[in-house]
């Protein structure tokens, strides 16, 4: 059963309209990818799903129930959790300082000591820098600690705006190789990502957005061969 | 050629944002110029413009080496451009932006002839009855329309347009490629920067593709789009999937 389904939804930007109707079924404890060129929505829809930016129509059902209205802390509380893109850590703030806050929802709170061996498992690079500040890590550990911190949250379904976006190829195969952990350890994700084959690699599913309505949805491993991905990006 | 760029490169400090951008435009193309975010397409058009000068190359535009010459020289000299982010002046009427544009242009009309090319241009974009309106009350898909007529109205030989269809709906899209093409027509040469691909697929003669800067691909439509090195800039290296496939293959067996 989809245990988050966005159902038609349109919203943007002041007048500027991103969605088009956009109609997406996330499965729970499967890895679903959301791929689609500059412009396409993807951001758009994350923050939409997040509750950042409201939708205009339609509606955003999590676990059965409306959350279109709600606002982001309220969403999180219920386990809805987005990495946004860029990062965005308190980079004067130590690692583990970091991954504290990211248990600021009421329920993960009780259990911030399990879930930081659970990350630090995963990432055992942010163990060995568990003091460093966080804002003198590389890139490729910075982002390891942002997927950390929201993990922190003990998400029901987590979101990650651009994993891998401007990060060295042997740091990107290191992300994807833990976010295959964090599959196997039984995490819900949505993966927002550039790099559509190695989002097309690693996840169970995906949809192509292409001006702000999914264009093609499907079994990632059938989507990593269909020509109309490719078409779909470079128009031709 | 009405334009010519020779190894063009952009230095910001330590970072090259332009590397060696290299190639010749001939009168009455439409150029389409497409890559990855953060490519270096704007940063070329600034150079090409006059808002930078290049670290090194040279601009060459209709037989005159203009590199580096200020962009009220490039606009007396024939080039005009949008911005992605349009900027009409808010509190000036749709005509009087308009007039602005012709005012400051290659011919550097006076108010009265200003005046009636602003109506020509006008009428031509399809703004024609919102022309006393305030520029500040247009939507969106006018403003970019409105952006489009001020550049025009400085009767340019060259046109640079960034981004002209992004944030329209798929109707707008339509009426502004139309609107493109019309131009071209009248016998201006064009290189618009472009995310919606079938359309920049569909209006250009000719694309160079930018990827971290450097030029990876120059060609028609259809050869650029089932280029190897253009596939790989947009979607990701095939090789580096295929070695997480892999991994992920393994950890499964041992699992």
């Amino acid at each position: 059963m989809a245990i988050l389904e966005i159902k038609d939804v349109t919203s943007g930007y002041g007048e500027v309209q991103i969605l088009w109707g956009a109609n997406l079924d996330i499965e729970d404890g499967r890895l679903t990818s959301l791929v689609g060129a500059n412009g396409a929505g993807k951001t758009t829809l994350m923050r939409t799903i997040m509750g950042s930016i409201k939708p205009w129509q339609g509606s955003v059902i999590f676990q059965g129930q409306d959350i279109s209205s709600l606002p982001a802390h309220a969403k999180a509380e219920l386990g809805v959790v987005l990495v946004p893109e860029g990062r965005q850590l308190f980079t004067d703030m130590s690692v583990e300082e970091n991954l504290e806050m990211g248990a600021s929802p009421k329920r993960a709170r009780a259990n911030v000591k399990r879930n930081l061996e659970f990350v630090y498992e995963m990432f055992p690079r942010l163990k060995e820098r568990r003091a460093q500040k966080s804002g003198t890590m590389s890139g490729g550990e910075q982002q390891m600690l942002a997927v950390a911190r929201g993990i922190m949250a003990e998400p029901v379904v987590l979101m990650i705006d651009e994993l891998s976006l401007g990060l060295a190829p042997v740091l990107v195969l290191d992300l994807f190789q833990s976010l295959i952990r964090l599959k196997n350890a039984g995490l819900t994700m949505i993966l927002v990502e550039q790099n559509v084959q190695m989002a097309l690699a690693v996840s169970d599913y995906g949809y192509v957005l292409a001006q702000g309505r999914v264009e093609i949805a499907g079994p990632s491993q059938d989507l990593a061969e269909n020509e109309h991905v490719r078409s779909a990006y470079l128009g031709h | 050629m009405i334009l010519q760029l020779e190894g063009v490169s952009k230095n910001f400090g330590g970072l090259r944002a332009l590397s060696d951008v290299t190639f010749d435009l001939p009168e009455g193309q439409i150029l389409g110029l497409i890559g990855p975010n953060g490519a270096g397409k704007t940063t070329l058009f600034n150079c090409i413009s006059g808002v930078y000068a290049p670290s090194e190359g040279r601009v060459i535009f209709r037989d005159q080496e203009v590199t580096g010459n200020k962009p009220y020289d490039m606009a007396k000299a024939g080039m005009a451009r949008t911005h992605q982010i349009v900027r009409p002046l808010n509190e000036l009427t749709v005509r009087e932006n308009v007039i602005v544009g012709s005012c400051f242009g290659r011919e550097g009309h006076g108010l009265t002839a200003a005046g009636r090319i602003a109506d020509e241009v006008l009428a031509f974009v399809g703004l024609d009855a919102r022309r006393d309106q305030l520029a500040g009350s247009l939507n969106v898909g006018q403003k970019k329309r409105l952006e489009m007529a001020r550049a025009l109205a400085a009767r340019p030989y060259l046109l640079l347009l960034d981004e002209v269809l992004a944030g329209l709906n798929p109707s707008e899209i339509g009426h502004m490629v139309e609107i493109v093409r019309n131009i071209r027509d009248q016998g201006v040469t064009i290189i618009m920067i472009e995310h919606v691909m079938k359309a920049v697929m569909s209006v250009s003669d000719r694309l160079v593709v930018l990827d971290y800067g450097r030029q990876i691909a120059e060609g028609t439509p259809h050869e650029v789009a089932n280029d190897p090195k253009v596939i790989e800039a947009y979607l990701g290296d095939p090789d580096l999937a295929l070695r997480l496939m892999r991994d992920q293959a393994r950890t499964q067996e041992t699992a």
